[in-house]
């Protein structure tokens, strides 16, 4: 894409991305008055549903007995200006739960995610390359089992075997509790906590990225300009890394972006199993609470995280690929 | 010493094809400073002569027998590195798709400068590029080779392909019908670049194609392959005008004559008029740029009774957009299309159904113009059973068209994949015949096919139009065919008629300056395929 | 017909996949007859290893046999997963017809939509949903269905379009027959294939979906499933490990087979297809 286009399309893109977190919001605000019951204890969550006061405060907060647009608009202008609303259960804020917990969260995504582009695509690569051999095959079985096997079920198993019986990683939270450790040490320790989340959270994800690649560059291998490189005399190896793969990439790209609002879900699982605190976590305990303010705000954070990671790759798709012009 | 021998070249084919070998026992030579044309229908194995020449054959194709020979070298005891150092450097190949025969992420000069570096050239590759450029007749070439493909028409990648495969002076030149996806004046730009380029370098060339026209306008000596093997080779003199072999005089002969006869004008009455039909795309949102493309505009021409009238042109010319606007399939913004006076134009679907028996349409694609689910007989019964006809009424007269259009009655029961393409194509006019109607739009309804079997499907349209007495709008964009075909002939260049008349004159006497450049372009049209009276008649 | 059998057969992995499937639909069937009465009565000790007592799989922390859970909740993800997988086509089928076969401002507000649908976190709003509308069967299912139905819509769409551009399709504009005739004889039949392999892998993300809802506590309080069955032997991990791994273990080798049965459908309904995927020429 043309480089004075940018801003244009980062400007497009981000008009887009509002109108879409608009919408989570008008969403959120659908569910409460949707669920069972009244909207004012689905609010204050079941912890709070007995306290009548808090309740009658409410109902004056929220305009509940406003006409619905009226409420709306309370609501939309609430979250916009980062009031997500406020956790009976745990006395504070949402804002200030969800921002506490959202840099762990971030660390483990990020690194299942990196851990699974990378793997998954130098796996499909080897496993397209060696089509038909034993290789591929082992390759192929390997993504295919890790795709069918249940996230919590493999955090669960990891935990079994490195946690219970060799004893080699630990198996909960972040870092050791009460070692106050710092600078390297305290790197070094997350790292080793954070090492079996992010490999659960990653394999299937790397499953799922090593079929795409293996498909998209068998895909790509078959089309015409692959065998102008060829007769060109261009070597096997350029052949396979300037004209396959960088064509072959793009799916991914465009996947990745799909696949980003499942990886937040996945999180949750991995986090209550490892009780990872982040905000995966979190939102399994407001789950057992039924503490409803912070749920929302975890599905509020998470879109917000998911559309953030939409422009990126759309974003990167754009400054690869010449071709995308500039259109909404 | 010739610079390229082929010697007992057989390649197998994979267990379970039509034929054992892909090619047998093919012996030809190139010599510098000729051009070797190599002719057949599709099957024929002239694309795997020439990948196996350049070492491109997928490992599924295993050479079973014979040498190769380039420049005294033998290439088929070479490692595959060696081979390697061959291609781009000796020798070169260019494809005949040119959409997509080059990367689409890479610019144009860097894939240039590729097989420079590969080969040895360093740092001052990129230097050359701009050069090689302006040797292929392409405008600003600086500008050019920063551009992606994407950006660039056929012709304008044809001539990067030719300049990537010519940038290191290879003796020998493999072009793999590099013209047939191309238009026809782009065609004859391209022919000509490549005489001239080989004439001035002396190369060898071995030009594989399809077209017996391209055969006449280039080659020196010529091959002409059935089946996998060899059935005649000569100079091309000696091919064209005295073929020998059954199979190569049976593929001339199937060649349109291109020379159309006076007709009579017809006085019947008016069938068809377009008056001022326009048909406008606009591309792009509520976001983003407008884009509009003026398909149609402007298009009035006159439809006789019992005549056929061509709409002649190139791809984007607009003639089948103009056809499809008949049918309705596409729907024209502005303009009156009147059938036997009455205007269809702001017909709602249901107003129009019973126009539908009166107006049907062949299609140009064989293999997506049947549903693959159906079964033949069905398909012709559909339009009849549509519009009114009992089923065992309609399945009977299903069973009439396919003898009419001479395929066997037990076609009925059996699925389109079953057929060959010239079969299928016979199948979509005995459809469009099953509802009897007056005006037959038949669009490009022989560009698909080999020309044997174009000839064929021509010979049988000629037949239908004269006993039930059809009235026919011919689209296609080969001249020759329109010169054979139409009385009448329209020329539509960029959505607007530029001439129209009867065929001879616009052919034998072109105003338009564009139905000149037209008619300059057809290739070989110096040569008139012999008249060849087949002695086993 | 029997071509198709033929051709689906030659995948080695799609065979066995088929296998196991009908075992596990046969295990599910049979339920009530190789453990009859209900999962949740005890049968015996509690968190007794497996081949004690005659439970083939131990007991959990309740004593209740985990193979009887296994084989009871069989027929709750199996049914879960193919009633969500209808609801999801029905909708997605819908929606993705329309906007390919209508094109314009019906295809710009189907596709908004659906990108919408896609952009947020499936899972965070299945949990949502299942939370606020209290964990039953039905909530679950319409939760599964409502998060599942966009990738359907995309295809079906995409069909559509490449469909309805088809010269075959264009005849039969041409021959004067109905939109609705159109739809169903012409589009439809050819759009099948692709519709019937995504349907299979559909079952399996829900099946997936259904175990990790009744893991984190959300799903029908009634119904033993195998989500269920890992979530009560997560805390006990280290004394009952049986009581996680098998049902894991079931649900591994019922999505497994289900992708496998996915692959060879694909392969038997588009042959052409099948040679690019796996290489050969």
């Amino acid at each position: 894409m043309d480089p004075s286009k940018l801003p244009g399309f980062l400007l497009r893109r981000g008009v887009k991305a509002v109108i879409v977190l608009l919408a989570i919001i008008v969403c959120n605000f659908l569910l409460i008055h949707a669920a069972p019951g009244d909207p004012a204890s689905v609010i204050a969550g079941q912890s709070g549903a007995a306290d009548e006061k808090f309740l009658a405060q409410l109902r004056q907060q929220f305009g509940l007995d406003q006409p619905l647009h009226v409420q709306l608009w309370l609501y939309v202008k609430g979250v916009a200006t980062l009031d997500l609303g406020f956790s009976h259960r745990q006395q504070q804020p949402v804002l200030l739960l969800v921002a506490e917990r959202l840099p762990a969260t971030l660390l483990l995504t990020g690194a299942a995610f990196g851990f699974a582009v990378l793997a998954g695509v130098a796996m499909g690569t080897l496993a397209a390359q060696r089509v038909g051999s034993w290789a591929d095959s082992l390759i192929t079985v390997l993504a295919l089992a890790c795709y069918a096997t249940p996230l919590f079920w493999v955090g669960l198993m990891l935990v079994l075997l490195f946690g219970v019986w060799l004893e080699w990683l630990p198996v909960f939270g972040m870092m050791t509790v009460g070692a106050n450790l710092s600078g390297f040490a305290l790197v070094v320790d997350v790292g080793r906590h954070l090492l079996l989340p992010a490999l659960t959270l990653g394999l299937f994800y790397m499953a799922v990225y090593a079929r795409l690649t293996r498909a998209t560059m068998l895909e790509v291998a078959d089309q015409d300009f692959v065998k102008t490189a060829r007769a060109k005399g261009v070597p096997e190896g350029q052949v396979t890394r300037r004209h396959i793969l960088r064509n072959a990439l793009l799916p991914v790209i465009t996947f990745a972006g799909i696949q980003a609002g499942q990886l937040v879900g996945g999180a949750i699982l991995v986090e209550t199993v490892f009780a990872w605190p982040g905000i995966g976590r979190l939102a399994f305990e407001a789950l057992l609470a039924r503490d409803y303010p912070v749920l929302m705000g975890v599905f509020f954070a998470t879109s917000v995280m998911v559309v953030a990671f939409n422009l990126l790759t759309d974003l990167l798709y754009a400054v690869i690929d010449p071709r995308v012009e500039v259109e909404g | 010493m010739s610079l390229l021998t082929v010697e007992g070249l057989t390649v197998a084919l994979p267990p379970g094809a039509e034929r054992p070998h892909a090619i047998t026992d093919i012996t030809l030579q190139v010599d510098r400073g000729e051009i070797l044309c190599v002719v057949g229908e599709s099957g024929s194995g002239k694309s795997i002569t020439a990948n196996a020449v350049m070492g491109l054959l997928p490992k599924a194709l295993p050479r079973q027998a014979g040498r190769i020979l380039l420049e005294g070298q033998e290439l088929t005891g070479l490692g595959p590195e060696a081979l390697r150092r061959l291609r781009g450097d000796r020798m070169a190949m260019i494809f005949q798709e040119p959409m997509t025969a080059l990367n689409p992420l890479m610019r144009v000069g860097d894939q240039i400068a590729e097989v420079l570096e590969v080969h040895g050239a360093g740092a001052r590759a990129r230097d050359r590029v701009p050069e090689l450029l302006a040797a292929v007749n392409l405008p600003d070439p600086g500008s050019l080779a920063r551009a992606h493909p994407f950006r660039l028409s056929g012709g304008q990648r044809q001539r990067v392909m030719i300049a990537m495969a010519l940038a290191l002076e290879p003796a020998l030149l493999i072009a793999d019908e590099p013209t047939t996806a191309l238009d026809v004046t782009t065609q004859m730009q391209i022919l000509r670049l490549v005489r001239e380029i080989q004439t001035r370098r002396g190369m060898g060339v071995m030009f594989i194609t399809h077209d017996f026209g391209v055969v006449a306008e280039i080659a020196d000596r010529v091959v002409v392959m059935q089946h996998g093997r060899i059935v005649e080779q000569g100079a091309a003199d000696e091919v064209l005008n005295r073929p020998q072999h059954p199979y190569t005089r049976a593929l001339i002969a199937a060649v349109p004559h291109g020379a159309p006869q006076a007709r009579a004008a017809m006085a019947t009455p008016v069938v068809l008029a377009a008056q001022g039909v326009a048909k406008t795309y606009r591309r792009g949102g509520w976001f983003g740029p407008r884009a509009t493309v003026r398909a149609v505009h402007d298009a009035d021409f006159v439809l006789r009774r019992g005549e056929t009238l061509g709409l002649v042109g190139e791809s984007g010319s607009g003639k089948s957009t103009l056809a499809r606007c008949v049918v309705d399939l596409v729907k024209p913004e502005a303009g009156r299309m009147l059938f036997h006076g009455q205007d269809l134009r702001p017909l709602s679907r249901a107003a129009r159904k019973p126009f539908r028996q009166r107006i049907q349409m062949v299609f140009q694609d064989p293999f997506a113009s049947l549903n693959p689910r159906r079964r033949v007989g069905e398909i012709i019964a559909e339009g009849p059973i549509t519009h009114g006809t009992p089923r065992a009424a309609a399945l009977a007269r299903a069973r009439d068209l396919l003898a009419l259009v001479q395929l066997d009655p037990g076609a009925m029961d059996r699925y389109p994949h079953e057929f060959s393409g010239g079969q299928r194509q016979r199948i979509g006019i005995a459809r469009a015949l099953a509802m009897e109607p007056e005006l037959l739009i038949a669009d490009e309804p022989v560009s698909a096919l080999d020309v044997s079997v174009q000839a064929q499907v021509l010979k049988l349209l000629a037949d239908i139009r004269g006993r039930l007495g059809l009235t026919m709008l011919f689209i296609t964009h080969d001249l020759r065919v329109a010169a054979q075909v139409c009385d009448r002939v329209a020329v539509m260049q960029q959505g607007a008629i530029v001439e129209q008349g009867p065929t001879d004159q616009v052919f034998g006497a072109p105003r338009h300056p564009y139905t000149r450049q037209l008619l300059d372009s057809i290739p070989g049209r110096g040569w008139t395929p012999p008249d060849l009276q087949d002695p086993q008649a | 017909m029997s071509d198709f059998w033929r051709r689906y057969a030659r995948n080695k992995g799609a065979v066995v996949g088929l296998v196991i499937l009908i075992l596990v639909a046969l295990i599910a069937a049979t339920a009530p007859l190789i453990f009859p009465g209900s999962p949740w009565d005890m049968a015996g000790a509690p968190f007794l290893p497996p081949g004690e007592m005659g439970m083939l799989l131990g007991s959990d922390s309740l004593g209740r046999d985990v193979a009887a859970g296994i084989a009871h909740g069989a027929r709750v993800s199996l049914l879960v997963g193919a009633v969500s997988t209808v609801a999801a086509l029905a909708v997605g089928v819908t929606l993705g017809a329309i906007a390919g076969y209508l094109g314009g401002l019906a295809d710009d507000l189907v596709m908004r939509f659906t990108e919408f649908f896609q952009t947020i976190p499936s899972f965070v709003l299945a949990i949502l949903l299942v939370a606020i509308f209290t964990p039953t069967l039905s909530s679950v299912v319409f939760a599964i269905a409502i998060v599942s139905w966009p990738p359907v819509a995309r295809v079906v769409r995409a069909e559509f379009l490449s469909l309805r551009s088809r010269e075959f399709v264009q005849a039969a504009e041409v021959l004067g027959k109905s939109r609705l005739a159109i739809v169903v004889t012409d589009i439809l039949p050819n759009a099948l294939s692709p519709i019937i392999v995504l349907a299979s892998l559909m079952v399996a993300t829900a099946i997936l979906l259904e175990s990790a809802l009744s893991f984190l506590g959300l799903g029908d309080p009634n119904l033993m499933s195998w989500g269920f069955l890992i979530g009560s032997g997560r805390s006990v991990i280290r004394i009952a490990w049986w009581m996680s791994v098998f049902p894991g273990i079931a649900i591994f080798l019922t999505v497994l087979a289900l992708n496998l049965v996915g692959e060879g459908l694909s392969d038997a309904l588009n042959p052409r297809l099948a040679r690019t995927r796996g290489g050969k020429a």
